[in-house]
């Protein structure tokens, strides 16, 4: 394994770290808004590390091209659609969630 | 090696439980919104298994279809249900349930049920007793490849050697069009506007599905993609339009719409014509100008598809209004 593998297997575990604790989030946590919350943010993340980690392994750069578009739609659609969730629970009168 | 196999056996078992497991639940869950979201969470993993099955074109088309745009049509469906009764805040409390008492696991339909497990037990059965060699029509496909004008195998089955099944299928897309056309319209909905941020984020993203779209279709002749895909990509963008309070009706003439609609279906009739009166055979294109004629009727169907897509989500309503004003 050269060095570039070991940063590969680095960030993509991280990545996957980061799926991880989002999905323990949405599974955890006690109200849509902190659900929200855990999963667009760590999912985010945990997508960019994994496809920074795949990029590395690339010979091509349209693929990485490829790849990176797909990371930045997806934060776009995730920051978004996190947004509209959260406004439509706030329309219906959801409320927060108090300790 | 041996713990790389196993690893890949256990995720791909994993994969079919899962698949399994959410079958069941979207069928037998008293709660519409969450069998719904079961259905899409269900599609998502088919789409994964066509993937692991090597079969990169239906993992696309599951993906834009299978889940993306009927999970919307699916949602759209619940949303007019909601309006009617029960009570808006009961999305997010989980209580979209079906007034019928006896929804659920409990009663199982057994006619349904004893049918299904024989058609399956048939199938497993003809599956299990081939021959384990057996190529089915691959090897023919890949000798007439050549012939057919594009490099892509799964493109050269569905737009030239059967190129007629592709003909039907537009033909059954339109005519479901009609189905929900003729259920008659309701109320003409006049969507809000939908906040900054839909507006925002459908002015960015409608430019780059067209574009996925064009390439999708451009690259169907040598890669998976086609115009089934593609054409669900468009249909797609026109879904988040009318989310986002579009209007269709001020901007395009109805007769328009209707051409777009026809075009996949008329192209395909007029090449099935053409290719008869030359080279005596229904839709056999001539090897030499395979390739292009392909890419022509592939652009019209991709339009057709979107068209019809698109329309299948808004319902009708508008064009119906549209009809009266002309």
């Amino acid at each position: 394994m050269t060095i570039i593998d070991y940063i590969s297997v680095i960030l993509l575990v991280a990545g996957a770290f980061f799926f991880l604790a989002g999905t323990l989030g949405l599974l955890r946590f006690p109200d849509v808004y902190t659900r929200l919350h855990a999963l667009t943010k760590a999912d985010n993340l945990g997508l960019g590390l994994t496809v920074t980690g795949l990029i590395l392994q690339l010979e091509s750069w349209l693929v990485a091209g490829k790849l990176l578009l797909i990371w930045i739609l997806i934060l776009l659609a995730g920051a978004s659609v996190a947004h509209l969730i959260a406004k439509g629970a706030l329309r219906r009168k959801v409320r927060l969630w108090k300790q | 090696m041996e713990t790389i196999n196993l690893l890949i056996w256990s995720l791909d078992s994993l994969l079919g439980l899962s698949l399994l497991w959410l079958a069941w639940r979207a069928l037998t869950t008293p709660d519409l919104f969450k069998a719904v979201v079961l259905f899409i969470a269900f599609g998502l993993l088919i789409t994964l298994v066509w993937v692991r099955l090597d079969a990169p074109d239906v993992a696309l088309a599951e993906a834009a279809i299978g889940a993306g745009l009927t999970g919307a049509l699916l949602l759209s469906a619940l949303a007019r249900l909601d309006s009617t009764h029960s009570d808006p805040a009961s999305v997010y409390s989980g209580k979209t349930r079906v007034n019928n008492e006896s929804a659920g696991p409990e009663s199982i339909h057994w006619w349904p049920f004893s049918l299904l497990v024989l058609v399956s037990s048939g199938l497993g059965f003809i599956i299990l007793s081939m021959p384990v060699a057996f190529m089915g029509l691959s090897p023919e496909v890949s000798d007439q490849l050549a012939n057919s004008g594009v490099e892509n195998p799964v493109t050269a089955v569905l737009l030239n050697f059967r190129a007629y099944d592709t003909l039907l299928e537009m033909v059954v897309l339109l005519i479901a069009l009609l189905g929900v056309w003729s259920l008659g319209g309701g109320v003409k909905h006049k969507e809000p506007f939908p906040g900054t941020v839909l507006d925002i984020l459908t002015r960015l993203l409608t430019p780059v599905l067209i574009l996925v779209s064009a390439y999708l279709l451009w690259v169907g002749a040598h890669a998976p993609g086609g115009a089934f895909q593609a054409g669900s990509v468009l249909g797609a963008a026109g879904v988040l339009l009318m989310l986002s309070g579009w209007q269709l009706q001020m901007n395009i003439p109805v007769l328009l719409i209707r051409l777009i609609l026809l075009a996949g279906p008329f192209a395909f009739i007029a090449m099935a014509v053409i290719t008869i009166m030359i080279e005596g055979q229904l839709l056999q294109f001539p090897v030499a100008q395979a390739g292009l004629l392909i890419l022509l009727l592939e652009t019209f169907a991709t339009l057709s598809i979107g068209a019809t897509l698109a329309a299948l989500f808004l319902g009708g309503q508008t064009w119906k209004n549209d009809e009266e004003s002309l």
